[in-house]
């Protein structure tokens, strides 16, 4: 795992967040935001979990960033105001920031280098699914279809 | 140096707390969402990394989660954004401090 | 030694490829920026591509390759490469040329069209996959360049997107096509299953040498007929050949690129390519996938050049034509004949291009008319352009010696005279070269000789911008003979590996005298029939049934329309009413029991719990009216006194550890 690369992938997927936090136009946010689950994709790659990378890509950058700039695309009708910002969202984001850093570094078990892993491979995937998580598997896709279901109604034009 | 498993915790964190800042502080709901979904990938960051420095030859648990909370992340996004278009539809703005119907 | 040229052979699409995206980007003003850099672009190409066919020339049946590894997906890695052998480079030669030609000629012929950057950047793109899908050593890569080909039919037949017709064409030609693909697709994947790989040629482990089709073994016949499919659409055979004829929707130059160079070559080049699949376990050059191949392009060709005799877009003839020459591709495939396959293939690219190209220069100047009733006597006021069409029809419809199209025929003639299954191809094509030479005699008579008609009024010749790509193509067509007569088959023997010799005792043969036979019978026959043409066809007012079945392309379009369209319809209509009547009854019967539930559990709802809750609700009322002022009903404040409370947690954990 090489610091550099870590580096790089760290302040491409932050500034990216952060640019999705703070651009006042929508749109810029939102790719900003395919940015950042970019990087967070690419963390994926660096930690050896392709697949989960993958699905990452898949997901957010396929579907969920598309989602987001239909909806923009529908709804937009009002610029946000340059005092659409408020100050006390950030305050309370910086005090958990500071808590959480407080807590991971004062942890010291957690600075372990990382050791050799097995190969998580596509087929050892699929089996663990297919086997330990059947149950959740088939819940995750109930939910999805429900999801599914649920959004088209919400966005159905009431016929009167 | 190379990157250790404080290293991953902290650009979580941080990624966490910007997520955190949109969710809180913008005004417009597609933040909100936009804020929620960061939240969820720095989580799905920390679980994957803590399975990467785990012991070897463990079951992936952590990679499950993340795959399973991605999946479930996805329906989130979904209703939420046809939540979004639905309010917009309603109240014509997606403000959410216009939204104040809850107010007690 | 591998020559730099094989490493760098992805050079050769790139080079239009970037040229489209340039155009792309440099936006609509800027008409001859556009139109330089895409003739750059495939002049550039054009020099790579006699580059690439040099090294081809020192050895017979040269082959390189080149692979790469393009990703790693867990424990397996998708290899993709380029191929060198004489087969791509002859294609290199042949739709580079051709496709500079068109540019060219374009030039002129589009010159006062609105989206003429657009065009050129399409047109760019069209060649850039069509090289792709010529340079691929993976099948991988071959199919993503092949739908890139149909992607960019699409765009381009549906050019003038303002016209209801041409967008019904693309979308008919998209959606045809995606069939025969849908096969190709399921065949590339019961191929990866089967071998392991997708390159063609990996130092023996490729899935068209032995290791690979050993591994195939006897699933090779389907795996073949699934590829077929997909050749089977993108080179418009029966019966998947409706898109074609429609495709003339399109703009002229457009009906060219496809006809001659990119498009319907893939299909024909894709059979040739993966012939090892075909040919497995051979007995005698016959296998059932050949004699599918066959039959296929029998059916094709026969019933196209019928359809022809009957049409009256001028564009039209051609396009059947097309089908037709397609069809005797496949069967000179079929029975084995590669080598002669390809050979028709590229100098039917050379001619074919040359007849699209007039074409066009006749429908450029008799302001867009297409239809050949209304043309006549433009011999005498486009003299350039009948001498370049004649050519074209005399190298299309055999004429022997001088022109390209008559020694390949000859050469296919012989070839299916020596297949061992049947005889009845080599006669059925033996009907097909008199009908050719029929239907292009028709049209010939019908558009250059006789009175002005109508549209013919005050034609004159056309721009040299584009009389120069028809003397080129023109030229082409007769100087490409050179390497395919029987004396001296230099091509024949570069395709199939072998050297060959000059030998002046065997240009004359038996066969030239048949097919001279053919032609003249099909010419006289046509001259007896179309002597005297007007408004109304001879042979419409003999025979007004037959003409019209065949003018109406033998109803296939709405036999289409009543079947599988209509069976479409009816499937979606049933599953309509199965959602209706018989999920929606489930549901309901569940909805049901959920009620009667609700009208049991009631009657104890209402007479025990709702006195105590009564009571407890008083309480709350005061405790809520406290709470409510803290409610603001925004959700932030919510979510913030959420993260607050998270806060907190997080520093009595630190004060606790």
């Amino acid at each position: 795992m090489s610091s550099a690369a870590f580096l790089v992938i760290a302040v491409l997927t932050l500034a990216g967040a952060l640019a999705a936090a703070t651009l006042p136009k929508l749109i810029h946010a939102a790719l900003s935001l395919v940015v950042a689950f970019v990087g967070v994709a690419a963390f994926y790659f660096l930690l050896g979990a392709e697949f989960v990378g993958l699905v990452q890509v898949f997901v957010y950058v396929g579907a969920v960033a598309v989602l987001i700039v239909f909806t923009i695309l529908l709804t937009r009708r009002e610029e946000e105001s340059a005092r659409g910002f408020q100050w006390t969202g950030a305050v309370i984001a910086l005090a958990v920031f500071a808590a959480l850093l407080f807590a991971v570094l004062k942890t010291p078990s957690l600075s372990v280098a990382a050791g050799p892993i097995e190969a998580l491979t596509v087929k050892s995937i699929g089996q663990v699914l297919m086997t330990d998580y059947v149950w959740p598997l088939q819940c995750a896709g109930l939910v999805l279809t429900a999801a599914l279901v649920g959004a088209l109604i919400l966005v159905m034009e009431e016929k009167r | 140096m190379t990157p250790t498993l404080t290293t991953f915790l902290v650009v979580s964190a941080a990624l966490f707390c910007v997520g955190l800042l949109a969710a809180l502080s913008r005004r417009n709901a597609i933040f909100i969402l936009i804020g929620i979904e960061m939240m969820l990938a720095a989580a799905n960051l920390n679980f994957v990394a803590f399975w990467r420095f785990g012991h070897e030859s463990q079951p992936p648990t952590g990679v499950m989660i993340a795959i399973f909370a991605i999946a479930i992340a996805a329906a989130e996004a979904a209703v939420g954004l046809a939540l979004v278009i639905a309010v917009y539809r309603h109240y014509n703005t997606t403000n959410v401090t216009r939204l104040d119907r809850l107010k007690g | 030694m591998t020559p730099w040229i094989v490493t760098y052979l992805w050079l050769i699409p790139t080079a239009p490829l970037a040229a489209s995206l340039i155009i792309l980007r440099i936006g609509n003003s800027r008409r001859t920026g556009a139109a330089t850099l895409a003739i750059l672009g495939q002049i550039s190409a054009l020099a790579l591509a006699v580059a690439a066919f040099l090294p081809t020339l020192q050895t017979p049946g040269y082959r390189a390759f080149h692979n790469l590894s393009w990703f790693t997906f867990g424990e397996q890695t998708v290899r993709i490469g380029w191929l060198l052998d004489p087969l791509t480079a002859a294609m290199l030669l042949m739709i580079t040329l051709v496709s500079l030609c068109i540019f060219v000629f374009s030039i002129g012929y589009m010159a006062n069209d609105r989206n003429f950057t657009r065009f050129f950047a399409y047109l760019s793109f069209f060649t850039a996959a069509m090289l792709g899908v010529v340079i691929a050593n993976s099948l991988l890569l071959l199919f993503v360049c092949w739908e890139l080909v149909g992607l960019a039919s699409y765009l381009l037949i549906g050019f003038w997107i303002h016209k209801p017709s041409a967008a019904a064409a693309a979308k008919k030609a998209f959606i045809t096509t995606r069939i025969g693909d849908i096969g190709f697709l399921l065949g590339i994947v019961w191929l990866y299953s089967g071998s392991g790989t997708l390159l063609f040629y990996d130092n023996g482990r490729g899935c068209l040498e032995n290791a690979g089709l050993l591994a195939i073994g006897a699933s090779s016949t389907l795996i073949a007929l699934l590829v077929f499919c997909g050749a089977v659409g993108k080179s418009g055979q029966f019966p998947l050949h409706v898109w074609l004829p429609d495709a003339m929707e399109g703009p002229t130059p457009v009906s060219a690129l496809i006809h001659a160079a990119t498009m319907v070559a893939a299909g024909v080049f894709l059979i040739a390519r993966v012939y090892p699949l075909f040919s497995l376990g051979a007995i005698g050059g016959v296998t059932p996938s050949l004699t599918v191949v066959v039959w296929i392009g029998v059916i094709t060709a026969l019933m196209a050049s019928l359809i022809a005799v009957a049409q009256f877009d001028l564009k039209r003839v051609l396009a059947y034509s097309t089908v037709s020459q397609l069809g005797l591709m496949m069967v000179s495939l079929g029975v084995g004949g590669v080598a002669a396959g390809i050979m028709h293939l590229l100098a039917h690219g050379f001619f074919k291009a040359l007849l699209f190209l007039g074409a066009g220069s006749v429908i450029h100047e008799t302001h867009d008319e297409q239809d050949i009733r209304k043309m006549g006597g433009l011999r005498g006021s486009m003299r350039l352009t009948f001498l370049t069409y004649a050519v074209g029809m005399m190298a299309l419809s055999g004429v022997p010696l001088f022109f390209s199209g008559a020694w390949t025929k000859e050469e296919i003639l012989h070839t299916t005279a020596r297949w061992p299954q049947s005889q009845a191809p080599h006669s059925l094509m033996m009907l097909g070269v008199v009908l050719t030479a029929l239907y292009m005699t028709r049209q010939m008579l019908y558009v250059f000789f006789g009175n002005p008609r109508a549209a013919s009024g005050n034609a004159h010749e056309s721009p040299s911008i584009m009389k120069l790509p028809l003397i080129v193509l023109a030229a082409c067509t007769i100087a490409f003979s050179v390497v395919l007569t029987p004396a001296w088959p230099w091509l024949h023997g570069y395709l199939s590996g072998n050297a060959a010799h000059l030998n002046f005792a065997l240009l004359i043969q038996p066969m030239l005298f048949v097919s001279l036979a053919l032609v003249v019978a099909g010419v006289a026959l046509g001259v007896l029939i179309y002597r005297k043409v007007g408004d109304t066809d001879p042979l419409q007012r003999h025979q007004p049934g037959l003409f019209r079945f065949l003018e109406d392309k033998m109803w296939l379009d709405e036999l289409y329309a009543r079947t599988v369209i209509a069976s479409s319809r009816t499937a979606a209509r049933f599953s309509d009413w199965m959602d209706r009547y018989l999920w929606d009854g489930f549901v309901r019967a569940f909805g049901g029991l959920g009620q009667l539930l609700g009208i049991l559990t009631k009657g104890f709802d209402e007479r025990g719990i709702n006195a105590g809750v009564d009571e407890g609700v008083v309480g709350a009322r005061g405790l809520g009216r406290f709470m409510s002022a803290a409610h603001s009903g925004r959700i932030q404040t919510y979510l913030g006194a959420v993260a607050v409370g998270m806060l907190t947690l997080l520093l009595v954990y630190a004060w606790l550890a």
